[in-house]
């Protein structure tokens, strides 16, 4: 008994090595985004100041138009998620039922290609339609991340959805569309809300297709934080700060929805971009 | 996969026009990701650069490719970019992964703090962690002095700047490899561990000889992840060195991104696309292949 509960402590232990990187990294970042520069220049580097620096969030919002990046950011994976799940979940069904294994090669090779070579030629697209400079190219272009996760997840999820009371409902007369929504579309309510929550992950934290087709006022959070690298002379507190405003929205949703996101992954094995 | 319980039923009366379903997504898959591919393959035969006139030229832009040494120099990098970045978390990853699948309090916690860096914005975390890797003020040349070790340069010297690199993705995409072997771990059978007690067998014998061999399918399917997603990095190396110092840590995606959104030689970056895509899908061909073999001789053996 005793020796199991010394495993149990070593164990734990072991564990807390383990996460350690993963701890240690996250408090740094908080540590560098609440000191004045004199603290984060400091050496031997400080970890907990005397004084906060509060005014580096403040900073960030007053001086880099974060609230309109911040919009930029819901608005993109807002809808490029919304669509996303509008036409990724009947997909799913669709090809579950069909077992059409050959369109999930068609996903597997969207989940291998390189970002860019999308980008190369929606850019040219979008150039020659007139709609550089709106939301739009990103909210299409966004459809790439999670179009693919969405149908990937509810392949996976409808394959393991019984098949009988669709039959039973069919048989009583109810269209395709009604066996659908009112029948299969309840009962995959779960799977729904990983695939969501992955798509809205993914695609928050896309930052190759802002870097290209952003404007100065189209820019999504990620594309923010970077660019701020390089139009001011680089002050870490902020910078921090701001990595951590963008950043901490998928953090709080990983750490609340930790199972959903780990069925996902482990069953899809999805990752956009 | 699960899809194969259903097989073998018999034809429904009712069977609806599944193919309707399908159709939206199949409008979109072609306009954003066909098209796409079509067009970066006629871009490929042509020499175009933005603003200049456009002129067919068939391969040449390929054969551009095998003579430019900067080519060869960033699938170079690629190459060990990704062995490096495979290999790491592949290792560190199943040894989490043993760890978790232990019972022991706030293991659910823990794991969620785990899972955190794979779901964090890279950008935002390469930012961090270039600030971590200053040689002057960064945390980590401090954590090293304190072990006696001098301090380095990190990102900052070309000939360590792609293990620094390998180290923040490896630090971001361990937990994938955990959770893949994680649930390849809770999938175990328990009676050959019970008769290998029996037969006296001690903790490395049973890992060596029991587990590793059976959770193997699982470590290939996240070596096949890693090497795709390693192949194709972008955000982390872009915040961090942007192919920097000079060409230190340009792979094959960077260059790709400055010929086609730096240069604008476009006819080039689209040829440089397509051989990009083809060697992602060779390696990952090699490893499912591998894969194969590997079950198959594990069948043959039992």
């Amino acid at each position: 008994m005793k020796s199991r509960l010394l495993n149990r402590i070593g164990l734990l232990f072991l564990a807390f090595v383990v996460v350690s990187p993963a701890i240690l990294f996250f408090l740094w970042m908080l540590s560098l985004s609440l000191k004045f520069e004199i603290d984060n220049g400091a050496y031997p580097p400080i970890f907990i100041p005397e004084r906060f620096a509060w005014s580096n969030y403040a900073q960030v919002f007053r001086e880099n138009n974060f609230l309109l990046y911040l919009w930029n950011s819901i608005l993109v994976t807002g809808t490029a998620t919304a669509l996303a799940l509008l036409i990724g979940v009947p997909a799913g069904y669709g090809i579950a039922r069909l077992k059409a294994e050959k369109a999930a090669v068609v996903v597997m090779i969207a989940r291998m290609t390189p970002g860019l070579s999308y980008l190369i030629p929606l850019y040219l697209l979008f150039q020659w339609v007139g709609l550089v400079g709106t939301i739009w190219p990103q909210i299409i272009i966004h459809l790439v991340v999670t179009v693919p996760i969405v149908v990937w997840v509810m392949i996976g999820y409808f394959e393991t959805t019984p098949i009988e009371l669709e039959e039973a409902a069919s048989i009583d007369g109810a269209s395709a569309w009604q066996v659908f929504s009112m029948v299969a579309l309840p009962i995959a309510r779960p799977g729904i809300v990983v695939a969501l929550i992955l798509a809205v992950i993914f695609s928050w934290n896309n930052f190759v297709f802002g870097v290209v087709l952003a404007s100065r006022e189209t820019r999504t959070l990620p594309v923010a934080v970077y660019n701020m690298l390089s139009y001011e002379q680089v002050s870490w507190g902020p910078l921090a700060a701001a990595a951590l405003v963008v950043t901490l929205p998928v953090l709080v949703l990983t750490m609340l929805a930790q199972r959903q996101i780990v069925a996902g992954l482990t069953a899809g094995a999805v990752k956009g971009g | 996969m699960a899809a194969t319980v259903q097989a073998g039923r018999r034809p429904l009366r009712l069977a609806p026009n599944y193919w309707l379903f399908v159709l939206p997504a199949l409008i979109v898959v072609l306009a954003v990701i066909v098209f796409p591919w079509a067009f970066t393959i006629w871009m490929s035969g042509n020499e175009w650069t933005l603003g200049s006139p456009r002129s067919f030229v068939g391969f040449a832009n390929y054969l551009r490719l095998w003579a430019d040494p900067r080519f060869w120099e960033s699938l170079g990098h690629t190459l060990w970019y990704t062995l490096l970045s495979v290999v790491m978390p592949l290792i560190l990853g199943t040894l989490a992964a043993l760890i978790f699948d232990a019972r022991f309090p706030w293991r659910g916690f823990l794991r969620g703090i785990f899972v955190m860096p794979m779901m964090a914005t890279p950008v935002a975390i390469a930012l961090v962690w270039t600030m971590m890797f200053h040689p002057q003020l960064g945390v980590l040349n401090y954590l090293l002095s304190l072990v006696g070790i001098p301090a380095q340069e990190w990102i900052f010297n070309p000939s360590t700047v792609i293990p620094s690199l390998v180290a923040v993705e490896t630090w971001q995409w361990t937990p994938l490899v955990m959770l893949i072997v994680l649930g390849g771990l809770a999938s175990l059978p328990r009676d050959p561990y019970e008769s290998a007690e029996i037969d006296g067998a001690n903790g490395w014998q049973k890992f060596y000889h029991l587990t590793l061999p059976m959770i193997a399918p699982f470590i290939m399917v996240a070596a096949i992840i890693r090497s795709i997603d390693a192949l194709k990095s972008f955000d982390i190396i872009y915040a961090m060195t942007q192919g920097g110092p000079g060409t230190a840590s340009e792979t094959i995606n960077i260059y790709l991104y400055n010929t086609a959104f730096a240069y604008y030689d476009i006819g080039y970056s689209s040829a440089m696309a397509i051989i990009f895509f083809v060697i992602i899908v060779a390696l990952s061909l090699i490893l499912l292949m591998l894969r194969q073999r590997l079950q198959w001789s594990e069948a043959e053996g039992k």
